[in-house]
């Protein structure tokens, strides 16, 4: 075990947090800003793999699919919104809850079909093959690149959050959903934007995830997981939040791996069960309203 | 409403009318048992996971299972009695797999279970036959289903063995001196391949260099792989199965790993090379029980193939598709031979039965009822040399039937 090894693997490990903060993002989003707990998120990922492999399939273009699919399927997200999740609003947290329980479902059997049970190949982009030496090792371009764009997609979403007069609605929404009704807000278009932000960036998940995971209609399965691990040692809600938990568990899930590797899927949950043990609304959360 | 049913239950029967009811009911039950006596349909179960991870492999195995069972049928059935096939979805799930083959046998009356898909929920399968002296063929890789312990004497095992199929695909692969890596699925599938893998390299020389258990349907291997590219391994010996082997052998790829050593599998599965596209399999090797293309020198194959592409529209059969054939053409030939289903000498036609059905001549052990059959070494091919988008594998190699890849009777715990 050399220096080098340890090294690379430290950075296999923050390279997969990249990927687990883009897998988990899109939950945290919509949780954080509605309260609403997605368990159709894994599905909606698979829906935007499938997305992405259509779209690719009609212009032969990754980088077209990379930007149809999300705007595709955060449009569909708004569809759910305006006509399935509204209608719960101001009932109790369960029914959101169950209602995308069963949308989940659905769409795996839906993609079943349409797509059949096999998994079907998606190419990682040509510009985007081979490895890369990095000093301590090689590792594959493509997944650099996928750490470049969760790092701009979070520095998108910080600065339309922060620094945008939409932000400031969004954040007040989120803090007194009736005072800002009565300030005259149309509380109800914000919140189906944000939806659909948050399903199309979950979507964005999927196509970025497709190159390296295969398509296949369980392939939400697990990163409804993932994503769960994350959002909650991150604090449901926080965007902080979910940044340093990713890079955590993607780091711990390395580390597991190198000395315990049989033990790598499990160290996530068991991380998690420490977290809600020592601090019950993990890293950066504060309680959560209404649960 | 409850006082209309107590009025009811509490009317006086007239013993006449009691009489005439007892001869109408014995009169229905008795009908249909004369006419089962002529000619009762021979009726399979099959148990497969037609949902979950293993869907594709399992929905070959009932597609290849029902063309034998039609084939039976188009010659006027077997001993005059047609056959029925009851295919049962058992989820992937030990528990509901032993549920649907009881259900199988206490209430469809099945005369024999052929199938699943997955070593862990074909015990529990043979759990339920062996308890209930039901038939039952075997059609998914394991070793431990041929060890006294698990032994059943009305259970066969149709399937390949991991020790015959690790035997045989490290003949072709491994060298005297070889440096092999394994990254291992941490559950029965894979600890049994890495066993058989470890038994053949001892024999032939070749060295362990690393050995990485990962955790079962994992999404992400780029943690395991820094280990595997520091080990200095010549080859990487992927042991896993379905979607598992696709993700694992793509990510290893976008790592550079095939710039390093070669990457081998027990089993080169037909459907995860579907799954990705060509370069990601190209050069990959593995072993198989089944390939299509076997018809160029194996008539059977050819006779199986044409029969499969006429019922399903052009299609090949694959190789966990072929299993779904075997099982039950060996079990109908036996049937037939047995002149019943009478389960006593169905074993011993079975025990007798030599058969070359697909993939040439094979017949089953007597002491552990495993098959003796031909293993295939497959290399997948690259996008340049494929003829059409069937043509995924070359043939390295077909070895024939031999009890030398087998573990003996007597390492088994069988008294010779």
């Amino acid at each position: 075990m050399t220096v080098q090894l340890i090294a690379m693997q430290l950075f296999s490990g923050l390279a997969l947090g990249a990927v687990l903060i883009m897998v988990a993002l899109g939950l945290s989003i919509i949780f954080g800003m509605l309260g609403i707990v997605n368990f159709a998120h894994g599905a909606l990922f698979m829906v935007g793999a499938y997305a992405g492999l259509y779209v690719a399939g009609l212009t032969g273009s990754f980088w077209w699919a990379l930007l149809i699919a999300p705007v595709m399927i955060g449009l569909f997200g708004m569809l759910i919104e305006r006509f399935l999740i509204r209608p719960l609003y101001g009932r109790s947290p369960d029914d959101p809850l169950l209602l995308t329980f069963g949308l989940g479902y659905v769409l795996v059997e839906a993609v079943r079909i349409f797509f059949g049970t096999d998994g079907i190949p998606f190419s990682t982009p040509a510009a985007l093959r081979g490895v890369v030496n990095l000093g301590i090792g090689f590792f594959p371009l493509y997944r650099l690149f996928v750490i470049g764009v969760v790092v701009a997609v979070l520095l998108l979403l910080w600065i339309g959050l922060e620094k945008t007069k939409f932000g400031l609605i969004v954040r007040a929404g989120s803090a007194d959903p009736l005072i800002m009704r009565v300030l005259g807000v149309d509380i109800s278009r914000l919140w189906l934007i944000v939806f659909g932000i948050g399903v199309g960036i979950t979507a964005l998940g999927g196509v970025l995830a497709a190159p390296m995971r295969n398509v296949s209609p369980e392939m939400g399965t697990l990163v409804l997981a993932e994503a769960f691990v994350v959002t909650v040692i991150g604090g449901m809600g926080s965007l902080p939040g979910a940044v340093i938990a990713g890079l955590i568990v993607g780091v711990s899930v390395s580390m597991t791996s190198l000395f315990a590797p049989e033990m790598a899927t499990i160290v996530m949950f068991a991380l998690m069960a420490l977290i809600l043990l020592v601090r019950p609304n993990g890293l950066y959360g504060r309680a959560a309203p209404g649960l | 409403m409850t006082n209309g049913i107590e009025k009811l239950a509490l009317r006086p029967i007239g013993r006449r009318a009691a009489l005439i009811g007892l001869a109408g009911v014995a009169g229905t039950l008795s009908m249909p048992w004369i006419a089962r006596a002529q000619a009762e349909t021979i009726r399979i179960g099959f148990p497969t996971p037609l949902t979950g991870p293993f869907a594709a492999e399992a929905n070959d195995q009932v597609r290849s299972a029902q063309l034998a069972v039609k084939l039976a049928n188009d010659k006027g059935g077997i001993a005059g009695r047609k056959v029925e096939l009851l295919v049962r979805d058992d989820k992937l799930n030990a528990g509901e797999a032993a549920t649907r083959t009881l259900e199988l046998i206490e209430k469809d009356k099945v005369h024999a279970v052929v199938g699943a898909l997955s070593s862990a929920v074909q015990l529990a399968v043979n759990e339920v036959t062996r308890a209930r002296n039901m038939l039952y063929i075997s059609i998914s890789q394991s070793d431990t289903i041929n060890e006294t312990k698990d032994f059943s004497p009305y259970t066969f095992h149709e399937a390949l063995n991991p020790t015959m199929t690790t035997a045989v695909v490290a003949k072709h692969s491994f060298k005297k001196g070889s440096k092999v890596a394994y990254l291992v699925a941490d559950y029965a599938y894979g600890h049994e391949m890495l066993r058989g893998f470890r038994r053949a390299a001892k024999e032939i020389g070749a060295q362990t260099v690393s050995e990485i258990l990962h955790p079962f349907g994992a999404a992400d291997y780029s943690t395991f792989i820094p280990t595997i590219l520091a080990s200095g391994a010549d080859i990487l010996c992927i042991c896993n199965f379905g979607r598992d082997q696709a993700n694992s052998i793509k990510q290893a790829v976008d790592f550079g790993v095939k710039d390093q050593m070669k990457i081998v599998v027990p089993v080169l599965l037909h459907n995860q090379r579907l799954a990705v596209d060509p370069e990601v399999f190209e050069g990959v090797t593995g072993g198989a029980n089944y390939y299509w293309g076997l018809e160029e020198t194996v008539p059977s194959a050819k006779a199986f193939n044409d029969a499969f592409r006429a019922m399903y529209k052009g299609t090949i059969p694959t190789d966990y598709g072929a299993y779904g054939y075997t099982g039950v053409a060996s079990l109908l030939m036996a049937i037939e031979k047995a002149g019943g289903t009478e389960p006593q000498k169905v074993i011993a036609a079975l025990e007798a039965l030599k058969y070359d059905i697909a993939k040439g001549e094979q017949s089953y052990r007597k002491c552990d009822h495993q098959s003796m059959q031909s293993v295939l070494v497959l290399e997948s091919k690259a996008k340049s040399a494929m003829k059409s988008d069937a043509d995924l594998f070359k043939i390295v190699a077909a070895e024939p039937a031999s009890e030398s890849v087998l573990r003996t009777c007597s390492e088994l715990g069988f008294k010779s």
